[in-house]
């Protein structure tokens, strides 16, 4: 008898046991979501920690790290021709604007300056890579919210001028091609006249996007109003390029400061949106790809002759010194801040990529959206993982 | 458009937009700036006391519109004790120079923290420097000014070493919890580099039209 | 027919329907999966799709098939093993069930409910369960975030279907589906009878509600947050592979191919053409090979329809899930509603 009554009396007590896990179950409290590392929305390996309730984000709080590969330590041991290779891969989807604004600032320690064949040249690949890089953000946006069409679109586009800089460079995603003083080589036969045919192309795949998705009030509706950022919260996080643009802040490093670059002797349009949502961080980079377009165009109208490499010594040694340039990429404002001890290499490179400043408004942001929220913020936001990692 | 080549340019070199800016920026900071450097047509470096450093960018962006927040770092003045890796790890390490010169703007300690700001109305930014006691390294925390400076102090003080009082959560980002060292501090070696030297250090590649043929020795294809 | 069905013992006829049903349910997933998803998508996408296994492709999808059956049938460790393995096979039963209503000829169909509409409104809904199940079970975050959605989507597009439906059932009288379709082409337009009385045309707004819920209730897109693959990567499929995701796979496209059927009998007039071309009166006229020719008509209709539907997902993005809700309560369901209301109207008028 006793027996059986311990018996009722354990299944009791596991039956409220089991009442109270039950109780703590059903109380809504929660629950931790981890997007990512490995997670298509994340472009490679970040990841976002999120506390969700419901489908409502109370914080989220982005991981990153996954693909450090310590550059500003490697920019130490090697010599400054040598640093291009690595800062190519930091964006790797616009290479050939990473290494502009070192090349640039290693000029600028050197007191040298690049022939203006070469500062044209430069310029229109700088552009080309801006437009391979942005059309495939554009594509991509389409497969964030659901649309898996443009994606296609832009990957077939992209390829056109991806086989235009592989033309001139011999590379296509790492082209490797600038160096202290100009350029590689000459622009090869025949390149001028393609380059003109495939931004035709490329305006025509901008009208095409702006077609299947701009235009669609599925697109608008999951866009408008979602992840603003308004204008002194995104200077205060040092947001950059088309992000801040479309915060309403006109500032566009290749108008607004003098480099040796060709961007101020052609006419083109700096486009801005007042309203700093996510639609806006689109629309402003649908805008200045087409705008690039046109840029490539006039640079290719007004290309001087002329050699494309000025003379620089044999063996290059950076005079003592600090130089800071930035440029405007793809992704916003890279820059290098290069110390130089007159050395074989660098002393010291602070690589400012734009990605982590851009990426590091997202706690802030992320608070209080939806699930289905945060791919639309974070594909707005637009950052490439080697970007922030560096 | 580049300074450098304009003909204008007399032999020592004006920067009227950025002496008048200077002048701006000592009146407005007072003595809390230390030292200053123009670096012509490209820069301003301004060096701040340690204890001003948050209250100088306070009233930067307050008083003369610098409400960009660029980036925040830290530079390791000290020379790196393993060279850049170019020699055999084997053989006997050559003695090297271990005196600390710091940058532009001057400075007293090994390590400097430095950030950049920018105004965007006018576009014109500005480089500030400040000593990190190298007893203490501890600077304070820009967040309270820039909430965008988060992110920056947290990796410079895992690369560094250098905290940041007043930072509201100073974890690592990229770094494993438990990592010791700092690793874009000098004295940290790359170790893949002391494991094999690096054999490219040496291999220079002949410049298209380049002038220097006779020195062209061998390497050239 | 009726004589060749008549001389065969009970339990041969229920074979024969169990192979019509098979035919009926895979034949359409597997021409929509290659003609739509494979080489349709691909057109439109400017790239070939599968150009290697047979003539044009033709062959990939025994590939695909081949290749699953052989892939690992992973369980999770955390899974509720038991309704993590049944959910796909519920998943494909409320196909199937739902297959066994639909008319192909004047004689050839399954079972001949006088309730047949309402029977498919109600087996279609079983999906659900099978959704929820497998979001559930498999201990994964995304899949129950999956699973829930999939949940509150296809209840609140339930409802807009019923009420579209609700329109026809007013106008053909009859709740049978084969009776639907004879109305339609027995029926005349104001007298002019060449074209029978397709519902498409009086029940436009009707047809075009339910276009847009079978479109949710098959999570395609705009409506496939229960997927999503860019946000939670697959939601309750997530999970799965091998065999029990091909049942997922099958039952996506085989309900899709169903939906369309069900979309043709009462819209598109099913498997009859206007009885006034051949001078038939009513059901008893129609002649015998309809028997054969009805399901190649249903057929085409089916796929017209799912060209539609899977035209409208490779070409939009998707909804977020309360946008998706507020547009099914205040929009889909107030405009049935209005629909229903003329319909009763004008059905008492003339």
């Amino acid at each position: 008898m006793t027996m059986i009554s311990d018996r009722q009396q354990l299944a009791y007590i596991a039956s409220q046991a089991a009442d109270a896990r039950v109780n703590v179950e059903l109380e809504t409290e929660g629950m931790t979501l981890n997007i990512g590392p490995q997670h298509p929305a994340t472009h490679g390996t970040l990841r976002i920690i999120a506390r969700l309730d419901g489908e409502q984000v109370l914080w989220a709080e982005p991981s990153c790290g996954y693909m450090h590969r310590g550059y500003e330590k490697l920019t130490e041991v090697r010599t400054f021709p040598q640093v291009t290779a690595l800062v190519n891969r930091i964006d790797w989807l616009g290479s050939f604007a990473n290494e502009v604004p070192f090349i640039l600032a290693a000029e600028q320690l050197m007191e040298i300056e690049a022939p203006p064949r070469a500062q044209h040249i430069r310029t229109i690949l700088f552009e080309l890579s801006r437009i391979a890089n942005v059309s495939l953000f554009l594509g991509d946006l389409g497969v964030q919210l659901g649309a898996i069409t443009p994606v296609f679109f832009a990957f077939r586009d992209r390829e056109y001028v991806l086989n235009l800089i592989e033309g001139a460079t011999g590379g296509r995603f790492h082209p490797n091609f600038d160096r202290i003083g100009g350029l590689k080589d000459d622009l090869p036969a025949g390149w001028i006249d393609e380059t003109r045919a495939v931004m035709k192309k490329m305006r025509k795949f901008c009208d095409e996007i702006e077609n299947l998705l701009f235009g669609n009030e599925i697109f608008e509706s999951r866009t408008r109003g979602i992840g603003v950022i308004p204008r002194d919260v995104a200077l205060q996080y040092g947001m950059s390029g088309a992000n801040l643009r479309a915060s309403g802040v006109d500032w566009d490093l290749r108008r607004d400061q003098s480099l040796p670059m060709a961007w101020d002797k052609v006419d083109w349009k700096v486009w801005t949106h007042n309203d700093g949502d996510s639609y806006a961080r689109c629309w402003v980079r649908l805008q200045e790809t087409r705008e690039s377009t046109y840029i490539v165009e006039r640079l290719l109208d007004t290309l001087p002759s002329g050699p494309v490499m000025t003379k620089v010594p044999r063996i290059i040694k950076v005079p003592e010194g600090e130089a800071w340039i930035s440029t405007e990429n793809p992704l916003g404002e890279m820059g290098y801040y290069v110390v130089s001890k007159g050395d074989l290499g660098p002393f010291r490179v602070k690589i400012r990529s734009a990605s982590f400043n851009n990426i590091s408004i997202v706690p802030w942001l992320l608070k209080g959206v939806y699930v289905p929220d945060i791919i639309t913020i974070l594909a707005s936001l637009y950052f490439i993982l080697g970007d922030i990692d560096r | 458009m580049n300074p450098l080549s304009s003909p204008a340019e007399a032999t020592p070199r004006q920067d009227q937009m950025r002496e008048q800016l200077l002048s701006d920026v000592t009146a407005c900071l007072g003595d809390a700036l230390v030292e200053s450097h123009i670096n012509v047509g490209n820069d301003l470096c301004v060096r701040i006391a340690t204890d001003a450093w948050a209250t100088s960018a306070a009233a930067l962006k307050a008083s003369l519109g610098f409400d960009y927040f660029c980036f925040l770092s830290a530079i390791d003045w000290m020379p790196s004790p393993f060279g850049k890796g170019e020699e055999d790890p084997t053989a006997e390490r050559e003695e090297r120079s271990t005196e600390i010169k710091q940058g532009l703007a001057g400075g007293e300690t090994r390590m400097q923290v430095f950030a950049r700001l920018v105004n965007h109305r006018t576009h014109v930014g500005i480089t500030m420097k400040t000593d990190v006691p190298d007893a203490a390294p501890e600077v304070p925390s820009w967040v309270s000014v820039f909430a965008g400076a988060n992110w920056h102090e947290r990796e410079t003080h895992e690369m560094f070493g250098i905290s940041f009082s007043g930072h509201p959560d100073l974890r690592n980002m990229y770094l494993p919890t438990d990592f010791e060292g700092h690793p874009l501090r000098k004295d940290f070696p790359l170790l893949s580099r002391m494991v094999k030297p690096w054999p490219g250090i040496v291999d220079v590649e002949p410049l298209p039209g380049g002038g220097d043929e006779d020195e062209a020795e061998g390497s050239a294809p | 027919m009726y004589a060749l069905l008549s001389s065969i013992p009970y339990w041969g006829e229920t074979l024969l329907r169990l192979l019509g049903g098979a035919v009926a349910v895979l034949l359409p997933a597997g021409t929509i999966v290659y003609l739509f998803l494979f080489k349709m998508m691909s057109f439109m996408q400017s790239r070939l799709g599968p150009m290697e296994a047979g003539p044009y492709g033709s062959m990939q999808l025994f590939a695909e098939v081949g290749k699953w059956l052989q892939k690992e049938d992973l369980l999770p460790e955390r899974a509720d093993s038991f309704v993590f393995k049944i959910a796909p096979l519920i998943v494909l039963a409320s196909t199937f069930l739902l297959v066994a209503v639909v008319p192909f000829g004047p004689d050839a169909w399954f079972t001949n409910f006088e309730t047949g509409v309402f029977y498919a409104l109600a087996v279609s809904s079983i999906s659900v369960l099978g959704i929820l199940m497998a979001g559930w079970s498999s201990a994964n975050k995304y899949s129950l975030l999956g699973g829930l959605r999939a949940a509150g989507q296809l209840i609140a597009y339930e409802l807009p279907m019923i009420l579209a439906v609700v329109g026809v059932v007013i106008q053909a009288g009859s709740m049978n589906l084969q009776n639907i379709v004879v109305a339609q082409n027995a029926g005349s337009i104001f007298g002019f009878d060449g074209l029978g009385n397709p519902y498409l045309l009086t029940q436009f707004v009707g047809f075009v509600i339910f276009m847009i819920a079978v479109q949710a209730e098959l999570t395609q897109t705009p409506f496939d947050m229960p997927i999503a693959e860019s946000e939670l990567v697959s939601g309750y499929m997530t999970e799965y592979s091998g065999f029990r995701f091909l049942m997922f796979f099958i039952g996506e496209f085989a309900t899709a191919g169903v939906f369309a059927f069900i979309a043709s009998v009462l819209f598109l007039g099913g498997w009859g053409v206007p009885f006034s071309w051949f001078g038939w009166t009513g059901i008893d006229d129609v002649d015998n090979w309809m028997n054969i020719g009805g399901p190649l008509i249903m057929l085409t209709k089916m796929l017209g329809l799912v060209f539609i539907i899977m035209w409208v997902r490779f070409s939009y993005p998707r909804f977020r899930e309360d946008q998706l809700q507020r547009f099914a309560w205040k929009f889909l369901i107030p405009v049935s509603l209005v629909n229903i209301m003329a319909t009763s109207v004008l059905k008492v008028a003339f």
